[in-house]
């Protein structure tokens, strides 16, 4: 497995996916090595566009075309071939990638990037029209088709992927409704006071927020068409369309009859290098191996799907690179208010580790919030609620190992707000004082 | 995305049902003007005055609380594609026949305004005015009269359209109010106060070579002969203005001072202009004519002022007049404005402007502002070029973690606004060096650092 590729000028790079990882891969690829042909291959559509703004053109904010970083000619300029079709089999012996239309087209390395599905635990109903979940442009545009007949739409789910497309439904006069398993909202990614805050915020804007509530199935009319929902508690809400939001996991679709070895996802190293010669995968659909009695790694995100695509680049021009995430970090905003988290924060739905405290301040409008985790001394974490903070700041506090005392001093220059927005920092340290000197908020 | 829309109430924001009963209102009101250009004589005095402009005025302020009394604060975006006004729909096609229509109307046939002729009286849609025109300047109300009047009225209007759509965000808002007393202060009520002093008529807010005359011989002599001396103050004001005040105020804040917080046009653009500005191409081809085009009329200006100081004679006249009908009133007015609703709010400012081309100049070389980017956050949805108004790729920038230096930018704010990801700032640094900071890749790097062995 170990094959050490030298920069051929000749060699034909094929990418299979044109998400965040794979475009990565491909542009960082071109940087450092101008004459390999490389071609980017996707069935969802011919040209990159950011995933993440999908929500955005249902809402009517933009335009799909909008959503495309790059010009048309750019792909020419950089001498990368794009290709539009639905791979079907990819056979390893050959090296040959095999369409839904009966192409093939041959590659000397391929690299998997086909992304994500969303999940589907086996609901009866589940595949009903009017249920699907939201994540291909195929899926938008078959949420946009029959957008016109939806009154009330049910979101089962309560993640990410779940308030956006709440968003996105209410946005255009849906009632709608979000049923999450959790007893607070998205437990498994934030603390207890920032679930309660977006769970407000959610049902501020108008949408019926359900917590501690399950999916049991969803009924059919009679022609095929999801009709209403029933939940585990047998209460029954008519509806005309199911968003399943629960969660996604590696897209395989492309890997069905081959002999390319996966778990959940498609089986690879730090480096990317899957268990077969020449093939490579990366971003959300890959499953990194780590050693025994560790979790493998499966890292669903864009900013991790761009990290990977810069060292896969690097791996498939022969450099002894790997993998190495560094400090954790992320965004998103649900409905008006923003969140950014960097370093570890405990999320309240998952066991808390040993020897963690937390300072935690919150607005008097409950729409702002800061929070401090510390270990030793040092800020392990920082999570953010409605205010905007530098992520480099952020990011060397715990790299240093910073002191909450030497934090507090430091405050106010990671602040990242606009010009005249009102400044929390004093009262932020203030209170954080009086809890430091506590032991903690908590 | 071909799906025809139709689950959707064009303007998504607001009571549907009231808001179209406030849109019969709004054309209804409109009857007055309809009948006088036609050429049916309105009575005048502020009774006529009130009842032609107060219901349009109501009638719009009451559309814009219905509109966003209930929603939450945040960025109100729903629906901008597909509404008829915002999303080049038939609504914006006719507005924009009507706007330009306006300005040709004011610059070549203003009769049909009610235009009599200088030193009388005018009839009509003018004539409506004179009891304001009067009071404010001692004076009978011309064309221009009426159309700074309607600027005026427009500016705040949509002003007060733009602090509640953006009253989650106090950098909006302020900035909205500057623009907004700019022009009601500097731009409509002390030249009018000025003429009724028997002052010349004088523009503090603009200066060559936006308002050139200010540099011109003509205008010096008439100026300076006037008794009182108020004029010649005026003419040092505006040289203050241009070479000393214009360079200081670019190297701390950018042009932003002037294009988004002073200036009239600027004001228009970003009041009025508002639910246009994301038709501003974001092409690169775009780019690359609007950086030649601004920098020929900026030559174009500076040659005639040189002409005129030096006096060809009827060469300098013909010139003269030629750049006043091509650049004056074509590109500034017809073009500037009445192509708001098709080719975004800011064509004069991006491709014409030579004040624009000068604090650009600066922006770029000399100054100490700049639009940071939050690390590695951005998640390339494209909202900060989509909403650009001058048709920068913000995201481009962004994407690759670069600061963002574009002579273009008028510090609008809007791209920081729309931004989900909480990934732009626009800041003044300590010093103009270092405005570059971050523009390696940091993402790569990082990685590198990280990963090789």
């Amino acid at each position: 497995m170990d094959i050490l590729i030298k920069k051929q000028s000749d060699r034909h790079v094929v990418i299979l996916g044109n998400g965040i990882a794979g475009v990565t891969t491909a542009l960082s690829l071109r940087e450092r090595d101008s004459k390999c042909r490389i071609t980017i291959v996707s069935g969802e559509t011919e040209q990159f566009y950011s995933r993440p703004a999908l929500m955005y053109i249902y809402m009517g904010h933009m335009t799909l075309e909008n959503t495309r970083p790059y010009e048309p000619w750019f792909w020419k300029k950089k001498k990368i071939e794009l290709c539009q079709g639905w791979v079907e089999r990819i056979d390893i012996s050959t090296k040959t990638l095999i369409f839904a239309d009966s192409k093939t087209l041959n590659y000397d390395q391929l690299v998997l990037a086909t992304g994500s599905v969303p999940n589907k635990f086996g609901w009866p109903g589940q595949d009903l029209k009017g249920v699907q979940g939201l994540y291909s442009l195929q899926e938008l545009q078959s949420l946009e088709a029959m957008s016109s007949r939806i009154k009330t739409a049910v979101i089962v789910g309560g993640g990410l992927i779940g308030v956006e497309l709440a968003e996105m439904l209410h946005s255009r006069g849906k009632h709608v409704i979000i049923l999450a398993r959790e007893d607070t909202y998205w437990s498994n990614a934030m603390p207890l006071e920032e679930t309660k805050m977006v769970g407000d915020v959610i049902r501020a804007a108008g949408i019926d927020l359900r917590l501690n509530a399950e999916l049991q199935e969803i009924v059919d009319d009679g022609s095929g068409q999801a009709c209403a929902l029933i939940t585990k508690t047998g209460e029954r809400i008519e509806c005309e369309f199911v968003g399943l939001t629960a969660g996604v996991g590696p897209n395989l679709s492309a890997l069905k009859n081959s002999e390319i070895p996966t778990g959940r996802g498609i089986l690879c190293d730090f480096s990317f290098r899957t268990h077969i010669d020449d093939v490579f995968a990366c971003g959300d659909c890959a499953e990194i191996e780590t050693p025994d009695g560790e979790r493998n790694r499966m890292e669903q995100l864009w900013y991790t799907g761009k990290m990977h695509g810069e060292i896969l680049a690097g791996v498939l021009c022969g450099e002894d690179l790997t993998y190495d995430r560094g400090i954790w970090f992320n965004s998103a905003k649900f409905i008006d208010l923003e969140w950014h988290t960097y370093g570890q924060v405990p999320p309240c739905g998952r066991p808390q580790p040993e020897g963690v405290s937390h300072l935690y301040w919150e607005a008097a409008d409950k729409r702002h919030s800061f929070r401090l985790v510390i270990q030793d001394d040092a800020v392990i974490g920082v999570n953010a609620m409605g205010i905007r903070y530098r992520h480099k700041i952020c990011e060397r506090w715990i790299a240093e190992k910073r002191s909450p005392t030497a934090v507090f001093k430091n405050l106010a220059e990671g602040n990242f707000d606009p010009e005249f927005y009102r400044r929390y920092e004093p009262e932020i340290v203030q209170v954080f004082q009086a809890q430091l000197s506590r032991g903690g908020a908590r | 995305m071909s799906a025809a829309i139709t689950d959707f109430a064009p303007n998504h924001y607001g009571n549907p049902v009231r808001k179209k009963i406030l849109s019969i209102g709004l054309m209804a009101s409109l009857l007055p003007f309809i009948a006088a250009l036609a050429g049916h004589q309105i009575s005048s005095g502020w009774g006529a005055l009130f009842l032609a402009f107060a219901p349009f005025i109501l009638c719009a302020l009451a559309y814009i609380w219905v509109t966003y009394s209930d929603t939450t604060p945040g960025i109100k975006n729903d629906g901008v594609i597909f509404g008829q006004f915002t999303g080049r729909g038939l609504a914006a096609i006719m507005l924009g026949m009507v706007l330009t229509g306006l300005y040709v109307t004011l610059y070549w046939f203003p009769q049909y305004l009610g235009f009599v002729d200088w030193g009388k009286p005018a009839v009509g849609v003018i004539f409506l005015l004179e009891p304001l025109s009067q009071a404010l300047r001692g004076t009978y109300a011309d064309q221009w009269f009426l159309y700074g009047f309607l600027y005026t009225v427009g500016v705040s209007v949509m002003g007060a359209r733009m602090l509640y759509r953006y009253r989650h965000n106090k950098y909006q808002i302020l900035r909205t109010f500057s623009v907004m007393f700019f022009q009601l202060a500097f731009g409509f009520i002390l030249p009018g106060l000025l003429k009724s002093f028997s002052q010349p008529e004088f523009y503090f807010t603009y200066f060559w070579p936006l308002k050139s005359e200010y540099l011109f011989p003509g205008k010096w002599s008439e100026m300076m002969a006037h008794p009182g001396g108020l004029g010649t103050l005026m003419l040092v004001w505006g040289v203050v203005a241009s070479f000393i005040l214009t360079p200081i105020l670019t190297y701390r804040f950018g042009k932003r001072w002037y294009c988004s917080w002073v200036c009239g046009c600027g004001g228009l653009a970003e009041t009025a202009g508002d639910p246009f500005r994301q038709l501003s191409s974001k092409k690169l081809s775009a780019w690359k004519f609007e950086r030649w085009s601004i920098h020929l009329v900026l030559v174009l200006i500076t040659v005639l002022t040189v002409l005129l100081w030096i006096d060809l004679g009827e060469f300098s006249q013909s010139y003269k007049k030629a750049y006043g009908f091509g650049v004056g009133s074509l590109l500034s007015g017809v073009v500037g404005v009445g192509f708001y609703p098709l080719l975004g709010s800011r064509v004069w400012c991006r491709f014409f402007c030579p004040m624009a081309a000068v604090l650009g100049v600066f922006q770029r070389f000399f100054s100490r502002f700049r639009i940071t980017t939050n690390g590695d956050q951005c998640i390339s949805c494209g909202n900060c070029s989509m909403y650009c108004e001058m048709g920068i790729d913000v995201r481009a920038y962004a994407m690759q973690g670069k600061n963002i230096i574009r002579a273009s930018c008028v510090g609008c704010g809007v791209c920081a606004a729309v931004c989900p990801r909480g990934v732009l700032k626009l800041e003044n640094g300590k010093t103009h060096a270092d405005r570059f900071e971050g523009a390696e890749n940091p993402l790569a790097e990082l990685m590198r650092s990280l990963s090789s062995h």
